[in-house]
């Protein structure tokens, strides 16, 4: 079960694709729903040895647990939201504002909790010394934000659009522009990081981490809409995502 | 309820993101009570996993839940209870803190933790109890031959929690009643 990176680099695209593909056919003739990522997604090559095997424990929240971390205004400056200002010059490639709420599972904002971004800039590199994609830093884009939701739980960053970038898992893999998230909420047990995508992407098909959700409306929860309305004239496009956290485990009583 | 957001690997990128200074210090080192919370993240070979980050979430030394601001910019005196750590290349994380107390009136404590990693296609939550936890709910409901995985043990520096994600001596993760 074990694909060394020698192996990695020999597989082709197609054969990633014929194992998403009998995955995919599998999940649709077991007839179940998966709301979750699977752990165990071996086209994703690294996930191999870095899932667990057995299942996850249950576990009633307890003490800490049912709390998370306070961030406040000594935490975040608001200028960290704006990825664009943090350098002397403008950043290359395409202006844009995403925002959208953060909310529990039980349709509540997440108000005043953490948020932070990282992501490529406009020419698909991070600014990370492992990243070897040979596309050019831009010296006016670090690529990392942070932001707290207000009082309705609504969060929001000025960014550039990523580009998409090549990656080893196997040959020519490429993964769809994305901007990671991480996320709190008001319980511990509600920590949640992930990606953020861009509708319409041609390399969802092919994308092993993005398949590793098998429902495909589950998957399509990570993929944010263009809304005019976000859109500002002369200045930037536009991106709506929400984010849903599960569920709480203590009341709102509790949080007097 | 809502459906929520499906999560998604942290991937190798999040180094110069997530990361900042003092942020595996939850007190200052050297100050009075300061304790290691420290191990290693391994794969399902037995290899360290270099890329991977710990969070961890605790009350302090008398059981209390800080309800304080200031994780990400510490000033040195506020106890905030969160931290986070990176591994090394040699898959070590390392947090400067305090022995949790308990929570309620006879709980065991524990350090919460939550593990990210490239190649982790999800957070994992576990928990780290001190050692000799006692009596325990959790622990209990843990076939016996498991439950060391979620037990601190003791070095000279404070303790040490070792992160199996798959295989031999594989460390029990949990799944909270509302996921």
């Amino acid at each position: 079960m074990t694909a060394t990176s020698s192996d990695t680099a020999a597989t082709t695209q197609a054969e990633v694709s014929a194992e998403i593909a009998a995955l995919s056919r599998a999940y649709d003739d077991a007839g179940t729903t998966e709301e979750r990522v699977r752990l165990d997604y071996p086209p994703y090559r690294s996930s191999i040895l870095r899932h667990p095997t057995k299942d996850p424990h249950h576990a009633d929240p307890e003490g800490i647990e049912l709390w998370s971390p306070a961030f406040g205004h000594t935490d975040v400056d608001p200028l960290e939201a704006d990825l664009t200002i943090q350098h002397a010059g403008e950043p290359v490639g395409e202006r844009m504002v995403v925002t959208g709420r953060v909310l529990d599972g039980d349709g509540r904002p997440v108000r005043h909790q953490l948020v932070e971004v990282w992501q490529a800039n406009a020419g698909g590199r991070y600014l990370h010394k492992r990243d070897q994609h040979p596309a050019a830093i831009d010296p006016n884009f670090t690529g990392v934000g942070r932001c707290l939701t207000d009082g309705d739980g609504v969060y929001r960053f000025t960014t550039i659009k990523p580009g998409p970038y090549p990656w080893k898992n196997h040959r020519n893999a490429w993964r769809p522009a994305h901007i990671h998230f991480s996320v709190f909420g008001s319980d511990f047990t509600q920590r949640l990081v992930t990606q953020m995508y861009f509708p319409g992407d041609p390399l969802f098909a092919l994308d092993p981490i993005y398949q590793a959700i098998v429902d495909p409306r589950a998957r399509e929860r990570l993929v944010a809409s263009y809304d005019h309305d976000v859109t500002q004239p002369e200045w930037s496009t536009g991106y709506r995502w929400d984010i849903v956290l599960t569920g709480a485990h203590r009341t709102p009583m509790e949080d007097a | 309820m809502s459906t929520p957001t499906p999560g998604q690997t942290v991937g190798p990128f999040f180094g110069y993101a997530l990361p900042y200074d003092g942020d595996s210090e939850l007190v200052p080192p050297g100050s009075p009570g300061a304790v290691r919370l420290s191990g290693l993240v391994l794969d399902g070979a037995g290899q360290p996993v270099p890329d991977a980050l710990l969070e961890l979430w605790q009350p302090d030394a008398d059981g209390v839940v800080s309800r304080e601001t200031g994780s990400l910019r510490r000033d040195g005196f506020t106890f905030t209870g969160w931290g986070r750590a990176a591994t090394d290349h040699a898959g070590r994380y390392s947090f400067t803190t305090v022995a949790p107390g308990p929570t309620a009136s006879g709980a065991a404590p524990f350090f919460a933790l939550t593990i990210f990693a490239r190649g982790l296609l999800d957070k994992l939550h576990t928990r780290a109890y001190l050692p000799d936890p006692g009596a325990d709910r959790l622990l209990e409901s843990v076939p016996a031959e498991r439950r060391d995985t979620l037990v601190a043990r003791p070095d000279r520096h404070g303790f040490v929690f070792d992160v199996r994600l798959q295989g031999e001596g594989e460390t029990v993760f949990l799944r909270h009643a509302r996921d």
